[in-house]
């Protein structure tokens, strides 16, 4: 009998083989697979912030008033061009024309108007909803035009409107979106597996159909690093834009099958301080731990060197960038010096940190760092859940590692004692509020530095290093972003050889 | 056996009642926030605010409670917190996968175990029964997981024989056996290692018997006497393994599930509780009990059809 068992068990096994040899039946469709880490539980990015929902879908399958390029810049989308008034404060859109949702449905001034009100409504759940706050009203001049006033002047207003949270969604289909997507990009939704895929299909009517390489785009949910080094080794998927696994990637770098990309993207990654709590509250205990850590031995140890370090909270691809990283050079007699003035030395701190590499690992630098300072920290490896409970919510924290990854973020600075940081500053405030309502780019910019050395001077926290994008593609994809100042990733201009 | 059913019947409900009082106590004390989980770090306390309000998570916990027993009584399970659709959806999308995943994995479990188990009682202290005792040592020693990425490496990325992970679902047949069989060696082999020495000593035990003496002088063949008078007498033991091995290889999907990326029941309980998405997790929770207790359950029939003499006792 185990022998009858063992023979069709073996039959199986050689049918299901033999399906691998067959040769894959070229195709003249255009069809990329991306990998994606980060698994959405919803498809609408109006009322999830799950990162990667903007990633999959804005621009893409959704579009907003405007967009914005690689480097940041804003660009004309729904909106085809705008005027603002004298005073900064009255921005007229004129709409393109011919735009249709997937489902048919027209859209026009209406679905802006509905889109904005929904945004902004009391019962609101937009994860972004602070972008939309200097909005006073948002309405149709004719179906072509939208007008919206400001009740103040907002520098980052046409940028935050390129949003994923700010697309412009139709009256008609907005409560189906987190399951079945409909919008006006150039792709259109096609099908869902749950945990396991993402099927995009290039929609034939969009008003730029013709630029648009791809046909079919299937992303594919990956969240184990080495299961994402498999899948990308047997070319299972042709690109994974963000590929989780620095050290994985000497190995794709030696294969002329792929390409890696090593770019930037928005996120700052911190050593963050409990600021409104001893010893954290006194700026020499802060200094002292800026001058303990050293960024390079962090940056080679924790990201195998991929990584560029930074001394405030502001990436180094951005035009406002200072240097700042030699500010507290790392010098552990000065940190001991410090710890000892402060009357802290030798004791314990708790660093509390999430389940992402990029932090556990730094982590475990950082201690034996401050170590070699004389300060006994002990590494908690907390779940995300805990996280944004304890430490984010309940401020119930030392020390922390963190990466912020939206844009334009130095207003966390000014958001009050309730915010995590615990950090307060009237001057810092007055500062933002005047980077926030600054539309002059050249003015901004010097605000922006400005702000970035104040921080810096206050040693707010420790700043570590900008979170890279790595990205690793099949030699003959093309078109994707290295660096990315915004969440989304538009597909128009991908193509595959 | 009316009795025996009635019993099974009560503590299973007793059971599944205690799980989800259980479930709904830890997932409320558990540190963690649903709307701020779905919202992220940028949210505004109004939209964090309302959208505790949209999934109720203002109510006291004993009426929440309530409420989910109410409905869940009436098969409706909620809906999820963080994929806005009724649980039972995601649950109905995912089993099959989790399922076909455990029962091929229990197959290949019991057929490698009885077949070296068997064999290696069969020639006790020689070469064969040595080599089984040291493979299956190495199996009850390598974890699933690791053993998983091997597999992957030598299968799917060295020799491209078999796909690296994903399933394509049931309507592509052959892809969905391509698909699930690494997943099911993975599952299979460390299961099968501690099955294989089970099986051995406990068909060591009854060989040692007169009656199989008695057999072999009576002129059966080796192979007669092996499987048809010691493997049915040696299979108490071996059936109480195979009841715990199944609840392991269903919660060992979990694992596997997120090293394969497969959608199946583990990785969305995996995430759920990530999510802090109660009604998923206590769904996932109580469906995952109830696979154990009908596990059992099963088990002590077979334990009525293996030995009549336990249902006489009974």
């Amino acid at each position: 009998m185990p022998k009858k068992i063992w023979k069709s068990a073996m039959a199986i096994v050689a049918l299901a083989v033999s399906g691998a040899i067959t040769p894959a039946i070229a195709s003249a469709e255009s069809s990329i697979v991306i990998g994606l880490q980060q698994e959405p539980t919803s498809l609408d990015p109006t009322s999830d912030a799950t990162a990667s929902i903007d990633g999959m879908l804005a621009q893409n399958v959704y579009e907003s008033l405007t967009t914005v390029n690689q480097a940041g810049e804003v660009l004309p989308q729904l909106a085809e061009s705008w005027t603002v008034s004298d005073d900064g404060l009255n921005y007229t859109f004129t709409l393109v024309k011919g735009a249709t949702y997937h489902d048919g449905t027209a859209f026009d001034a209406q679905d802006v108007v509905f889109s904005f009100d929904r945004a902004m409504a009391e019962d609101s759940v937009n994860p972004s909803k602070g972008l939309f706050k200097s909005i006073e009203s948002v309405s149709a001049v004719d179906s072509g035009t939208v007008e919206i006033k400001l009740s103040k002047k907002d520098a980052f207003f046409l940028f935050n409107m390129a949003q994923g949270d700010a697309s412009i969604v139709a009256s008609e289909s907005y409560e189906t979106n987190n399951a079945t997507p409909v919008g006006t990009g150039p792709f259109k939704y096609d099908s869902w597996t749950r945990g396991d895929k993402l099927v995009l299909a290039k929609n034939a009517n969009h008003r730029n159909a013709g630029s648009v390489a791809l046909d079919r785009v299937e992303f594919k949910f990956i969240s184990d690093a080495a299961a994402a080094s498999a899948a990308l080794l047997s070319e299972e998927i042709d690109a994974f834009p963000g590929f989780p696994a620095p050290e994985l990637l000497p190995q794709f770098e030696a294969d002329p099958r792929f390409n890696v990309v090593v770019g930037s993207t928005e996120g700052e990654v911190i050593l963050a301080m409990n600021n409104s709590k001893p010893p954290f509250n006194d700026v020499r205990v802060r200094r002292a731990i800026n001058h303990a850590f050293d960024r390079d031995e962090i940056i080679d140890g924790a990201m195998y060197g991929q990584a560029v370090p930074i001394g405030s909270f502001y990436p180094p691809h951005g035009p406002a960038y200072v240097d700042l990283t030699s500010t507290y050079p790392h010098d552990t007699e000065q940190a001991k010096a410090l710890f000892e003035e402060a009357g802290v030395a030798g004791s314990t701190m708790t660093l509390r940190v999430p389940p992402f590499p990029y932090a556990t690992r730094s982590a475990e630098i950082i201690q034996a760092q401050l170590a070699e300072a004389g300060i006994d920290a002990k590494v908690e490896n907390v779940e995300w859940g805990f996280w944004i409970d304890e430490i984010y919510k309940k401020q119930n924290y030392d020390m922390t590692i963190i990466a912020h990854t939206s844009p334009n973020d130095l207003g966390n600075f000014a958001r009050g004692p309730k915010y995590f940081y615990g950090y307060d500053d009237a001057d810092y405030n007055d500062l933002w509020n005047r980077i926030s309502s600054e539309v002059d780019p050249e003015a901004r910019n010097a605000l922006l530095q400005e702000a970035q050395q104040y921080l810096t001077g206050q040693a707010v926290h420790g700043f570590l290093f900008q979170l890279p994008q790595l990205g690793v593609y099949k030699t003959g994809v093309d078109g994707f972003w290295p660096s990315r100042a915004v969440l989304f990733q538009p597909l128009a201009g991908v193509t595959m050889n | 056996m009316g009795y025996f059913l009635l019993r099974r019947t009560i503590s299973f409900i007793v059971t599944l009642f205690v799980v989800s009082a259980v479930v709904f106590a830890v997932m409320n004390i558990l540190p963690g926030d649903p709307a701020l989980t779905i919202l992220g770090l940028d949210a505004t306390d109004d939209a964090l605010a309302a959208l505790r309000e949209e999934l109720a998570l203002n109510d006291p916990v004993i009426t929440r409670y309530g409420q989910w027993v109410w409905g869940a009584l009436r098969g409706d399970f909620g809906v999820s917190h963080s994929f806005r659709v009724p649980v039972s959806e995601l649950v109905v999308e995912r089993l099959p996968l989790t399922i076909s995943l455990a029962i091929s994995g229990m197959v290949v479990t019991v057929i490698l175990a009885l077949v070296l188990g068997i064999g290696a009682a069969a020639h006790h202290r020689k070469a064969g029964d040595w080599g089984v005792m040291f493979l299956s040592q190495l199996g009850i020693a390598v974890p699933a997981f690791w053993l998983s990425i091997l597999l992957v490496l030598l299968f799917a990325v060295k020799l491209r024989w078999l796909p690296p992970g994903g399933f394509p679902g049931w309507s592509e047949p052959l892809g969905a056996i391509r698909a699930l069989i690494l997943p099911t060696v993975a599952l299979a082999l460390v299961q099968a290692a501690v099955l294989a020495r089970v099986t051995r000593s406990s068909a060591l035990e009854v060989m040692r018997l007169d009656y199989i003496r008695t057999a072999r002088a009576m002129g059966f063949s080796r192979q007669r006497v092996l499987w048809r008078h010691v493997l049915p007498n040696a299979l108490i033991p071996i059936v109480t393994i195979v009841g715990l091995q199944f609840a392991a290889l269903v919660t060992g999907t979990i694992v596997i599930e997120n090293v394969f990326y497969l959608p199946g029941l583990g990785r969305l309980i995996f995430q759920s509780i990530a999510n802090r998405d109660l009604p998923s997790v206590q769904a996932l929770v109580m469906l995952f009990a109830a696979i154990v207790v009908t596990a059992n359950f099963i088990v002590d029939l077979l334990y009525l059809a293996i030995d009549p003499r336990l249902k006489a006792r009974s």
